[in-house]
C-alpha cells in the first residue's frame, strides 16, 4: 500500500466512511453482468452446496444440492448451472466485428494481413470475493474432464450434457482473472477495494458486508460501527445476521441449521423410497417439504450476498469509466473470441498442467499486462498519478521557459528544451527517457537534461512534434502550461517471442508429449 | 488458560469453529489413510523417497508395525511414545506411531504435542506425517495451507529431535515431512514430501527468543489474574468483564490484523487498538513508512501540518502525500482547491 493509500485509510477512520482511492472506474463493468454467488460444502473440494445466479437483480436463480455428498445430486446441480450460465456465455459468440491482424504465412514465412473475427462484446462474471474467483477455477477444473454419455458411451457415471463445456468456460474465466486489469471475471471485494479506502485493513476488506458498510454506511451510523455489525452481529442462536459472502459457510450455520436440515432431507428421502403404497403420497410430501426447507435455508444465506454484490455494482456504476478501460476490455474480447474459436474447433479441454512454453508465455503476458495496467491507471486517474509522483516515477509542474534548439542533421529537427518548476522529486538520471501524454492521445518522448535552481528541471523533447522543422501546433508546451512527465513507458511491451511448444529446449523438459488428458477416475469416495 | 472462554467473558468472543461436515470428512479421511495397518501410508512415503531408501522394496501388508501407545496421563503417553520410538529404531523395520504424544519446552513451560503420525524407517530415521483434509488438485494445494502445515510439522520435528539424540544407534529426524491430502476431488490419499528446513530454523529461533512465562508474570502488577471465577455450572464467569479487561491491559498487546485468523483474543485486542487509534489496525505495512508516528491522529495531524517535525523524513513524506492527494481530488470538488495547482484535470 502506498503512503497515499495509507493516508486515505486514516482519513476514512477520521470521517467514519470510506474515502476514494480513484477518481474514475478502472475496470469494465458490463451493462448486463452475470452475478454468481456460490456456496460450498465445508471440508470438501469442489462440492457445491448451492448458488444464486443470474443477470437480473430481482430474479436470481436458486440452485441447491440437498445432499452435497451425493454424486447424482451434484451432477444435477452442475447441469442446472450449465443451463443457467451457458446461454449467457455463448450469447456473445455470434455478434462479431472484423479486425485486421498480421499473421505469418506458413508457406512464405512473411507477415500478411488477415481479417479475423472479434466478438463485439463479451460476457462478464461477477462473484462476491476473491475466494469466489478461486472457486470458479476449482469448479471449472472439476467439470472439464468429465465425459458425457455422448462423448464416451462406456464412461461410468457420465456427466450430463454441457457440463464439461461449462467446465472449460469456467476454467477460461478463472485463468483470465489472473491477468491484471482483465474484467471477464471480477470479485466484488477487489473491485470495491480498488476504488475506495476503508478505515480497516486490507485483510478485513475481504469481508464484502464490512467493506460495503464502510463505503455506504446505513443512515447516521459511522462506517466502523456498521462494519463491525456486518462482521460480527449474531442473533440469539449464535447465527450471523449478515452471512459470509462465501463460498465457505459459517460453521455455526452448518452445525445448527444446515446439518439438521440435511439429515431431515436424508430421512425423508429414505422413507419416500421405502414407503408402502398407502404411505407413498405422505412420504413424497414430507420429502418435498424437506427439500423446500433446505432451499429456503440456503436462500437465506445467499440472498444478502446477492444483494450486496448488486449494491456494489450500483456504487461502481456511479463512477465514470477510465479512458483506457475500453482498450483493456477489447483484450478481454479477444480472449473470449479465442476461447470461443477453440471450443468451436473441437479442441480438447485445457490441460491439467501447462507445458513449459505455455506457462512462460502466460507469465510474460501477465507481467506485460501488469505494467500496462499500472501505466494506464496512472494516465487515467490523477489520484493514481499522485502516488507515482510521490514514488518519484513521475513529475508534474508549470512550464517556466521553452528554448528552441535543433538537431545538427542535414534536415534540422526541433529539439526544444522545456524547463518546468515542480515540487516533485523524481528519481531520474541524466539522459533518461521521459514520456508525456499529448492531448490527442499520442505519447511524446523526451530526455532528462538537468536539475535547475529552485525546484526546476529541464527536459529536451525528442519526438511527437511532426515531421517538419516547425513543431506541430500544440506539441510543444508553452510557459504557463501544466505538464506531467512519467519515467515509465505508457505502452510497455513484452519481451521477445517464445518458441513454439514443439521447439521447447531440453533444459525445459523438451517438447511436451502429445497425450490427450484422461478424465478423472471415478472413485467410490464421490459418495460418502 | 482458556483464551476462548476469556474472550467470551470479555464480550468479544472468537468466531473459530469447525463445521461438522468438515469434521466428519476430515476424520473419515484420516481413518482411511491409516487403515490396513498403516501399509498404505508407509507405501505412500516409500514411493516418494529418493536414493538408497527408494531402492529398498516397498513394505508388504504385514511389514508395518503399529505399537500400542495408550497410557494414563500425558506423562505416561510421552514416556510410552519415547519407548516405542527406541524399540522401533532398534528393530530396524517400518513402524507407524499413530498419534504419539511429544513433550516440548516452550519458554520454560512444558507443552504436549500430538502429531497425526510418525513413521520410523528401517534405517532408523523418523518422518513426521501430517494428514490434512484440504485437497491436492493436480499435485498442488493452497500455498497458505501447505505453509501452515509445514510450520506445524516443524514444531513436531523439533520436539522429536531431543528424543532422537537420546536414543542411540544413530536415530535422526528427517527434514522432510510427509503431507498427506485427498487427491483431486476424491477421498483417495495423495502425498508429497515437504522440505521444512526453513520452518525448522525459524521456529527454533522464535522459541529461543521467547520470553519465559515466569519473566512475563514477574513484570505484571502483583495480583494480576485472568481467573474467570467460574460459577458452579463450570461455564458462567462470575468475575465482571471490566475487571478482566483491566487485568488483560496489564499485558502489552501487539495487535495486527493477521491476529484475527489465529488468536481467540484478537477481537478484544482489535477493539482496544482501534480505541487507541493505533496505525497497526490498518495493517502491518502501514506502520513501516510512518516512522515514529503510531496513532492515526498524530499521522493526520502531521500530514495536515499541525504537528510533527518537518525535518523528519516520515513527516515530510506524509505532507507531500497529503498535498498530492488533495491536489488530485480537488478538481472533483471533494476537497478545497489549493491555490495555483490544478494540472491534471479529472476525467
Amino acid at each position: 500500500m502506498s503512503l497515499i493509500g495509507t493516508l486515505a485509510r486514516m482519513e476514512a477512520v477520521r470521517e467514519g466512511r470510506a474515502r476514494p482511492l480513484a477518481t474514475v472506474r478502472h475496470r469494465h463493468l458490463a451493462a448486463r453482468p452475470l452475478v454468481f454467488v456460490p456456496l460450498t460444502t465445508a471440508g470438501e473440494a469442489g462440492a457445491p452446496l448451492g448458488a444464486l445466479v443470474g443477470t437480473e437483480r430481482d430474479a436470481p436463480r436458486l440452485l441447491v444440492v440437498a445432499q452435497p455428498r451425493d454424486r447424482d445430486m451434484r451432477f444435477a446441480f452442475l447441469a442446472e448451472l450449465a443451463d443457467a450460465m451457458l446461454p449467457y456465455v455463448e450469447a456473445y459468440g455470434d455478434a462479431v466485428e472484423h479486425e485486421e491482424r498480421k499473421e505469418t504465412d506458413p508457406e512464405t514465412g512473411r507477415k500478411v494481413p488477415v481479417e479475423v473475427e472479434l466478438c463485439a462484446d463479451a460476457p462478464q462474471l461477477l462473484v462476491p470475493s476473491a475466494a469466489g474467483v478461486e472457486y470458479v477455477r476449482l469448479l471449472g477444473r472439476s467439470m472439464r474432464f468429465r465425459r458425457t454419455a455422448e462423448q464416451d458411451p462406456d464412461a461410468p457415471h457420465p456427466a450430463p450434457p454441457r457440463v464439461p463445456l461449462l467446465g472449460r468456460w469456467l476454467t477460461h474465466f478463472g485463468e483470465r482473472a489472473h491477468v491484471p486489469g482483465s474484467s471477464l471475471l471480477l470479485a466484488m471485494t477487489q473491485l470495491l477495494g480498488r476504488h475506495w479506502a476503508t478505515g480497516q485493513s486490507a485483510l478485513e476488506d475481504q469481508h464484502l458486508g464490512a467493506l460495503l458498510a464502510w463505503i455506504d454506511p446505513p443512515d447516521g451510523m459511522p462506517g466502523g460501527q456498521a462494519a463491525l455489525r456486518a462482521e460480527l452481529e449474531r442473533d440469539a442462536d449464535g447465527l450471523l445476521i449478515h452471512p459470509p459472502a462465501g463460498p465457505a459457510t459459517d460453521p455455526v450455520f452448518d452445525n445448527k441449521r444446515l446439518a439438521p436440515a440435511v439429515t431431515r432431507y436424508d430421512r425423508a428421502r429414505t422413507e419416500a423410497l421405502e414407503a408402502a403404497p398407502h404411505r407413498f403420497a405422505a412420504a413424497q410430501e414430507a420429502l418435498a417439504d424437506a427439500d423446500r426447507a433446505l432451499r429456503e435455508l440456503l436462500a437465506s444465506q445467499l440472498r444478502p450476498t446477492w444483494d450486496a454484490v448488486w449494491h456494489g455494482v450500483d456504487l461502481l456504476r456511479a463512477l465514470p469509466e477510465g479512458a483506457h478501460v475500453a482498450e483493456r476490455w477489447k483484450r478481454d474480447r479477444w480472449s473470449y473470441t479465442g476461447h470461443r474459436d477453440r471450443v468451436r474447433a473441437g479442441e480438447p479441454p485445457q490441460p491439467r498442467r501447462d507445458d513449459a512454453v505455455t506457462a512462460a508465455r502466460k507469465l510474460a503476458a501477465r507481467e506485460t499486462a501488469q505494467a500496462r495496467l499500472d501505466a494506464q491507471e496512472a494516465l487515467d486517474d490523477p489520484l493514481v498519478m499522485a502516488a507515482r509522483r510521490l514514488a518519484g516515477e513521475a513529475f508534474a509542474g508549470e512550464v517556466t521557459e521553452v528554448v528552441m534548439e535543433y538537431t545538427q542533421a542535414k534536415v534540422a529537427r526541433p529539439r526544444p528544451l522545456v524547463t518546468l518548476r515542480t515540487a516533485d522529486g523524481p528519481h531520474v538520471a541524466d539522459g533518461a527517457t521521459l514520456h508525456r501524454a499529448l492531448p490527442d492521445g499520442r505519447t511524446q518522448s523526451a530526455e532528462f537534461v538537468a536539475y535547475g535552481p529552485g525546484g526546476t528541471l529541464t527536459v529536451r523533447l525528442t519526438g511527437g512534434m511532426g515531421r517538419g522543422k516547425v513543431p506541430d501546433t500544440g506539441s510543444v508546451p508553452e510557459p504557463g502550461h501544466h505538464v506531467c512527465w512519467t519515467l515509465f513507458d505508457h505502452a510497455p511491451r513484452g519481451g521477445p517471442d517464445l518458441p513454439d511448444p514443439e521447439q521447447t529446449p531440453w533444459t525445459h523438459g523438451g517438447p511436451p508429449a502429445a497425450v490427450a488428458e484422461a478424465p478423472d477416475p471415478v472413485t467410490a469416495e464421490d459418495r460418502l | 488458560m482458556d483464551k476462548a472462554a476469556l474472550a467470551r467473558a470479555l464480550g468479544s468472543p472468537a468466531t473459530f469453529g469447525q463445521s461438522q461436515f468438515a469434521f466428519v470428512r476430515g476424520h473419515a479421511f484420516e481413518a482411511r489413510v491409516k487403515a490396513d495397518g498403516g501399509t498404505e501410508l508407509v507405501r505412500l512415503l516409500h514411493a516418494r523417497l529418493a536414493g538408497a531408501a527408494a531402492a529398498a522394496p516397498p513394505p508388504g501388508p504385514d511389514d508395518v508395525r503399529i505399537p500400542d501407545l495408550t497410557a494414563a496421563g500425558p506423562e505416561g503417553r510421552t514416556a510410552r511414545t519415547a519407548l516405542a520410538l527406541r524399540e522401533a529404531t532398534a528393530a530396524g523395520r517400518w513402524t507407524l506411531l499413530d498419534h504419539p504424544l511429544l513433550a516440548m519446552d516452550v519458554a520454560g513451560t512444558p507443552a504436549y504435542l500430538e502429531p497425526d503420525a510418525v513413521v520410523v524407517h528401517p534405517d532408523g530415521s523418523w518422518t513426521v506425517v501430517e494428514i490434512k483434509s484440504f485437497a491436492m488438485v493436480d499435485g498442488s494445494a493452497d500455498a497458505a495451507k501447505v505453509g501452515a502445515a509445514a510450520r506445524q510439522a516443524a514444531v513436531y520435528a523439533l520436539a522429536l529431535e531431543p528424543l532422537a539424540g537420546r536414543v542411540a544407534s544413530g536415530a535422526t529426524v528427517r527434514h522432510e515431512v510427509l503431507l498427506v491430502c485427498p487427491k483431486d476431488f476424491s477421498n483417495v490419499p495423495d502425498a508429497a514430501l515437504v522440505d521444512i528446513r526453513k520452518q525448522l530454523a525459524t521456529t527454533r529461533r522464535q522459541l529461543g527468543r521467547l520470553t519465559g512465562v515466569a519473566d512475563i508474570a514477574a513484570a505484571l502488577p502483583e495480583g494480576t489474574s485472568f481467573d474467570l471465577c467460574l460459577a458452579d455450572d463450570g461455564r458462567t464467569p462470575r468475575r465482571p468483564s471490566g475487571e478482566l479487561a483491566e487485568a488483560l491491559d496489564a499485558v502489552a498487546p501487539a495487535y495486527a490484523p493477521e491476529c484475527l485468523a489465529a488468536c481467540e483474543l484478537a477481537f478484544h485486542c482489535r477493539a482496544r487498538a482501534r480505541a487507541e487509534g493505533s496505525v497497526q489496525t490498518l495493517g502491518r505495512g502501514a506502520r513501516a513508512e510512518l516512522g515514529g508516528l503510531t496513532t492515526i491522529e498524530s499521522v493526520l495531524a502531521a500530514a495536515a501540518g499541525e504537528a510533527g517535525d518537518p525535518d523528519d523524513p516520515a513527516v515530510a513524506a506524509l505532507r507531500r502525500a497529503a498535498a498530492l492527494r488533495a491536489e488530485a481530488l480537488a478538481p472533483c470538488g471533494a476537497e478545497p482547491v489549493p491555490a495555483a495547482r490544478k494540472e491534471l484535470p479529472c476525467h
